[in-house]
C-alpha cells in the first residue's frame, strides 16, 4: 500500500503548496509541478480571501472607507491609510497642518520598522532559524504599544482622518520613541551578528533566485524585491509627498539581484526609518493637528486622481475617479505585493523547491493585501 | 524630459490631433473652452492631454482606441516604463466600459503616463498587453472578473481573484449581490 511510486526520467507531477501551508504566511496556494526537487512549472492561485474592498469603496462614503485600508495590510497599515488620506486631500483640496503631517510620516515609519521585524522574524524562520522571530518579535512590541497608545489599535488602525489626524501625540509618547530608537539600533547589531552573517543564512541565499531589473520592470515590482535588483526606486525620493523632502535619509539599493540583496535592502530601511523617526521628532512643529476650514461632507470634483506612496511592501496606489458624488464612483487599489508576488511563477521556473520557498519569504508577502 | 519626448511619440498615433489648431490660433481655444464647459459630459476625443501632476498625480492622459493600444504600451515599453496596474470604469450612463492602464518610472525623470480605452458596454473586447508586459497577466485577469472585459489574446483568462465559477462581474454598476 506505501510503496514508492516510481516515476519515469522525464516524467512529472503535479505539488501543491498551500493554501494552509506555513512557508505561505496566509491562504495562498502555488501549484508545482515538479520535476524530482526542481520546478519545472509554477502557478500562483490567489483570491482565497478576496473580500472587494474596491466594490466596498464605491458603497461607502468617503470617511466610511477610511478604516478597510488597515484591513488590507495588517502588519504596515498605516502607509495604506496614508495614501487614501493622501489621495482624497488632493482631490477635494484639504490642506493638511503640518504637524499632523509630520506625526503621519513618524508613524508610518514606525509601522514600517515594525513590518519589516515581523518580516525579518518570520523570514528566518521559514529558514529553519526559530529564536530571531522572538527577539524580533520583542522589538516590535515596544512599537506596537508606542502605536496603541496613540491610535487606539495594534493593528487595524484607523488614525488617519482627511484633513489630520484622530489624536495627538504627547511626551509620553516623544519619551518612549526616543528611548527605542537606541534600543533597535542596539538590536540591529545584534541581529547582524545573529543572523546576517551566519554561513548557513547567507549559504541559503547567496545567489539565489536573481531577478534582473528588466523583469522587475515587465511585472511592475517595487520596494526591496526592486531595489534588490539595483533598481533605485523609492516613491518617497522618486515622487516626494508629504513631509518626506524634509528628511535626511537614504535609499538602500543593492545589486546582487539575490535574496541576500533583498535581505540586506530591507535590513538597512529600518536604520533609515529610525533616521527619520529621529529627525520627525526633532523637527516636530507646535500647532493644531486638524485645519481650521474643512468641508463637512467630502465630495471631491469629477475627475480622476491618483496617488502612489512607499508602504512597508511597496510602491501603493490608489485611484480614485470621483463623479462629485459622496462615494466615490471608482476606487482601484493597487497592492504592490500582487505585482511582486506575479514574477514569482516566471522566476521559480528550475529552482529548487527549497530556494524557491526562500525566494517567497524574501518577497515578503501579506496575503490579505494581494487578495484585497 | 521624458515626459515630453512620450507625449510627441504618443501624439504620432493620432495625425489629425486637435490640440496643434489651438496653438496656432489663440483666439479659438478660449471659445472652444467655453464650449466645452456648456456642454461637459460630452464624450471626450482620443488623444493626448497634459495634466496637472499636483492636482491629478499623473502627467500625460492618453485616450486611444482599442485597436491602437498595443502600438501605445508598445511606445512605453521601449521609454522603459514600468507598468503600475491595469483596472476598469463602468460609465453605465454612456453605455462604455473603460480600461485604464497605469505606467510609470524607475528613474528620477519622474512621469506617470494613463493610458485609456473605452469599449462598447455590450461587447467588451480589446487586446491583451501580455505579450509587451508580461506583468499585465494578472492585472488583465482581474479586471476580467470584476468588468467581464474580454482580453483578446491572453494565454489563461480564467478567474484570478473570484471563485473559479464565478460567472458575475462585481463592478458592474448594474451588479446587485
Amino acid at each position: 500500500m506505501n510503496a514508492p511510486i516510481l516515476l519515469q526520467p522525464d516524467e512529472t507531477f503535479i505539488l501543491n503548496v498551500g493554501p494552509q501551508h506555513p512557508a505561505t504566511h496566509g491562504v495562498l496556494r502555488v501549484k508545482m509541478e515538479m520535476s524530482g526537487e526542481y520546478i519545472v512549472n509554477a502557478e500562483t492561485v490567489i483570491g482565497y480571501i478576496h473580500r472587494m474592498h474596491e466594490k466596498m469603496g464605491e458603497l461607502k462614503t468617503y470617511p466610511q472607507f477610511l478604516m478597510n485600508l488597515s484591513r488590507m495590510d495588517y502588519l504596515g497599515a498605516l502607509g495604506y491609510s496614508h495614501c487614501h488620506v493622501l489621495v482624497v486631500e488632493k482631490a477635494s483640496g484639504i490642506v493638511v497642518p503640518e504637524r499632523a503631517e509630520y506625526i503621519r510620516a513618524i508613524m508610518v515609519e514606525l509601522n514600517r520598522i515594525a513590518s519589516h521585524l515581523f518580516w525579518f522574524g518570520a523570514f528566518v524562520m521559514d529558514l529553519g532559524g526559530f529564536s530571531p522571530l522572538m527577539y524580533a518579535l520583542q522589538d516590535r512590541e515596544h512599537i506596537l504599544d508606542m502605536l496603541e497608545a496613540v491610535t487606539g489599535s495594534r493593528l487595524t488602525y484607523c488614525y488617519f482622518r482627511f484633513g489630520g489626524l484622530y489624536n495627538d501625540i504627547d511626551d509620553d509618547f516623544i519619551a518612549a520613541a526616543r528611548r527605542f530608537i537606541p534600543r533597535m539600533r542596539k538590536s540591529l547589531k545584534k541581529y547582524k551578528a545573529l543572523v546576517t552573517g551566519n554561513i548557513i543564512f547567507r549559504k541559503r541565499l547567496e545567489g539565489i533566485a536573481p531577478l534582473t531589473p528588466e523583469m522587475c520592470r515587465k511585472y511592475g515590482a517595487s520596494s526591496a524585491v526592486a531595489r534588490g535588483s539595483g533598481i533605485n526606486f523609492d516613491v518617497r525620493r522618486n515622487e516626494p509627498y508629504s513631509v518626506y523632502p524634509e528628511f535626511d535619509f537614504d535609499i538602500p539599493v543593492y545589486h546582487e539581484c539575490d535574496s541576500l540583496a533583498r535581505y540586506m535592502v530591507r535590513m538597512d530601511e529600518i536604520e533609515q526609518s529610525l533616521r527619520i523617526v529621529e529627525q520627525g521628532l526633532d523637527k516636530l512643529p507646535g500647532g493644531p493637528i486638524m485645519p481650521d476650514k474643512k468641508p463637512k461632507i467630502i465630495k471631491p470634483p469629477a475627475g480622476d486622481y491618483y496617488q502612489a506612496v512607499e508602504t512597508a511592501r511597496g510602491s501603493f496606489g490608489v485611484r480614485l475617479v470621483s463623479d462629485g458624488g459622496k462615494n466615490p464612483y471608482r476606487l482601484k487599489l493597487r497592492s504592490p505585493t500582487y505585482s511582486n508576488m506575479h514574477l514569482f511563477d516566471e522566476a521559480c521556473r528550475g529552482m529548487m523547491i527549497m530556494d524557491a520557498l526562500a525566494f517567497m519569504g524574501s518577497l515578503d508577502l501579506v496575503i490579505p493585501e494581494i487578495d484585497r | 524630459m521624458i515626459c515630453d519626448k512620450t507625449k510627441q511619440a504618443l501624439q504620432s498615433l493620432f495625425p489629425k490631433a486637435t490640440p496643434e489648431p489651438a496653438e496656432s490660433s489663440p483666439a479659438i481655444p478660449s471659445s472652444e473652452a467655453q464650449e466645452k464647459k456648456a456642454k461637459a459630459p460630452a464624450p471626450r476625443q482620443d488623444g493626448v492631454v497634459e495634466r496637472d501632476y499636483a492636482v491629478h498625480g499623473y502627467h500625460l492622459d492618453a485616450q486611444v482606441s482599442p485597436d491602437q493600444l498595443l502600438e501605445a504600451v508598445s511606445i512605453l515599453d521601449e521609454a522603459a516604463f514600468f507598468i503600475e496596474s491595469i483596472t476598469g470604469v463602468d460609465w453605465i450612463k454612456e453605455n462604455q466600459l473603460e480600461v485604464v492602464y497605469d505606467f510609470s518610472r524607475y528613474d528620477f525623470d519622474t512621469c506617470r503616463v494613463v493610458i485609456r480605452t473605452r469599449l462598447d458596454r455590450n461587447n467588451p473586447v480589446v487586446p491583451t498587453i501580455t505579450g509587451i508586459y508580461a506583468g499585465a497577466n494578472w492585472h488583465e485577469r482581474e479586471t476580467h472578473d470584476f468588468f467581464g472585459i474580454k482580453f483578446e489574446g491572453h494565454p489563461h483568462l480564467i478567474p484570478l481573484l473570484l471563485p473559479e465559477d464565478a460567472d458575475f462581474h462585481p463592478l458592474l454598476k448594474d451588479f446587485k449581490a
